[in-house]
């Protein structure tokens, strides 16, 4: 393990392992591999883990596992072959800016001093990193929102956007997989299906992965809605 | 056809739990169950039904009223702090093993004291599977019935028929109110506070303000920060004790999300989360710190105490009475 790697007990039935403490891909990276190597390597009692930002957490069964077990267990992984990684995805995901999509837009476009079209332009015309999921599920934290649009959090939460909403808010970017009170603000909507009940797993794209926004218009929009209402597989955006 | 049971009534906060909903954590899938999960597994366990995968209703202090609709009786047990529990009106107590004949009434009213009471049925309730569980999370509109809180004239359906045992009475003091401080274990921003604030939390006592199954939110001394109240996002674990910038606990319960923006002091051990899930609003309670491993030895020690409930059943009008006379 890195040396600024720390283990930190959440409890007796999970277990942190912290790569540092800010938010930096290369971090990332580090949670991933790890994350991957337990995938790998399974441990017996382990629950399950959590990719977060610059931190996994290990959640486990203590009747099968101690924290100082579980410790050496993730330790030694340090020692085997790295696992062959798989590419991180690519997904290129429509995005609609229009009414009655695009709730916040121009509230977001006045007190940023930007016209509603530039915001459109500039959040469409980044490319994201997907650094976790979190908040409610399905909830995709993105990094690489384009400076020009760090806007703060609202001091009182917005009434529940719905599912695809893209929202922004504290320099941060994120896609709502399910609809939720937020404190964050509403540029657009995608009506591709990211993350899905009825599937297992829920959800499709992973942390690590990188992804893009294509406009699309309102009509567009209840177009390609509709095709992945009927065919849950057109969910999958890959691109 | 095992049938159903209907309900009558159903005061707010009753929802479909099993022991939860894993390994979607990292899609931000909360795992709900239940608050007191003693005394849903003791439930269970009365009725030989596998602790954790059998579906029960937690009721919370709204109460509740069933009707069996069946047409052959059924094998149900109740486990709760404080509710007591009435067949077609006659009293049976706050922990039993019954047999609900069709058309009996089954009614649970709060106490003075608990929140959380388990109603289970032999089997489990065959509520649908969604990712692997039958919990119900309201917040995200996800299993039990329709993703909600249990309505009046809701049918639970059966997934079998039949009464594996004999009525019994149900044994368990530790549901009694027990003043003992909740233990935790440090970590893992517990280096966000100076020991001013860990003597603080530790010290002092603190009082239940407002709770639901998301968190728990507390009032006592200010717990100040040294390093400030926003850290990069991370994991949550069940019985996180959270300090924002208001410099009070909240402690997340079984629906919070999972994962957080604030630094986490402690967290409540398992063995004692049921204990401060039955606290009601205006309760007090003190916290003391203890190691993993002693958390992980009080764990073990109270599972394996839950796993003989079967050896706790006492015929069902007889109390056992230890060290004193009837009364």
């Amino acid at each position: 393990m890195h040396r600024e790697t720390r283990f930190l007990p959440a409890g007796e039935s999970a277990l942190v392992v912290e790569f540092g403490t800010r938010i930096d891909p290369a971090l990332n990276d580090q949670v991933r591999a790890l994350d991957r190597a337990l995938a790998a390597n399974p441990v017996a009692g382990v629950i399950e883990s959590v990719p977060t930002y610059r931190s996994l957490m290990v959640h486990f069964d203590p009747r099968l596992l101690s924290i100082a077990a579980l410790i050496e267990r993730i330790e030694s992984l340090e020692g085997a072959t790295p696992v062959e990684e798989k590419p991180p995805g690519h997904w290129r995901i429509p995005a609609c800016y229009e009414p009655p999509y695009a709730e916040d837009l121009s509230e977001v476009a006045a007190a940023l001093g930007l016209s509603a079209q530039r915001v459109a332009e500039l959040h469409a015309g980044a490319r994201y990193r997907v650094y976790m999921y979190g908040f409610a599920p399905g909830y995709i934290f993105l990094g690489g929102l384009p400076a020009e649009l760090a806007i703060s959090r609202r001091p009182k939460p917005r009434p529940p956007v719905p599912a695809g909403s893209l929202l922004i808010a504290g320099g941060q970017a994120l896609i709502a997989g399910t609809p939720m009170p937020t404190g964050w603000y509403n540029l657009g909507c995608t009506p591709a299906v990211l993350f899905d009940w009825k599937q297992n797993p829920p959800a499709s794209i992973e942390v690590g992965d990188t992804v893009h926004f294509e406009r699309i218009d309102a009509a567009q929009f209840a177009r390609l809605r509709q095709a992945a209402a009927e065919d849950r597989r057109m969910a999958r955006w890959e691109a | 056809m095992p049938g159903a049971l209907r309900i009558l009534r159903a005061g707010f906060g009753a929802t479909i739990q099993d022991g939860g909903r894993y390994g979607q954590r990292r899609y931000g899938v909360t795992p709900a169950g239940p608050m007191d999960w003693r005394a849903f597994r003791t439930a269970n366990l009365a009725l030989g039904n596998h602790a954790e995968r059998a579906a029960a209703v937690e009721i919370s202090v709204g109460g509740i009223e069933i009707f069996c609709e069946t047409t052959t009786p059924v094998g149900i047990a109740f486990c709760g702090r404080g509710f007591s529990w009435r067949r077609d009106g006659r009293e049976v107590g706050s922990a039993a093993r019954l047999i609900l004949r069709p058309g009996e009434k089954l009614a649970a009213s709060p106490g003075t004291d608990g929140v959380f009471a388990y109603f289970a049925v032999s089997g489990g309730f065959a509520t649908p599977v969604e990712l692997g569980s039958r919990a119900t999370h309201t917040r995200s509109g996800i299993g039990g019935i329709d993703g909600r809180m249990l309505r009046d004239g809701d049918l639970l359906p059966l997934s079998a028929s039949g009464w594996p045992f004999g009525e019994a009475r149900i044994a368990a003091p530790w549901l009694d109110r027990d003043p003992a401080p909740l233990r935790v274990v440090l970590g893992p921003q517990d280096d966000y506070f100076g020991a001013a604030a860990l003597s603080a939390f530790f010290g002092a006592e603190f009082r239940l303000v407002a709770g639901d199954r998301m968190a728990y939110q507390l009032e006592g001394p200010e717990i100040a920060h040294e390093r400030g109240f926003n850290i990069v996002s991370d994991g949550v674990a069940l019985g996180a004790i959270q300090i924002a910038g208001d410099r009070q606990p909240l402690i997340l319960m079984a629906d919070h999300p999972p994962t957080g923006g604030y630094p986490k002091l402690a967290h409540v051990v398992r063995a004692d989360i049921g204990r401060l899930a039955q606290l009601r609003p205006g309760e007090t309670c003190r916290f003391r710190p203890v190691s993993a491993e002693e958390a992980r030895a009080a764990l073990l020690a109270c599972e394996n105490e839950v796993a003989a409930t079967a050896r706790h059943l006492y015929a069902l009008q007889s109390a056992p009475h230890v060290g004193g006379r009837p009364s």
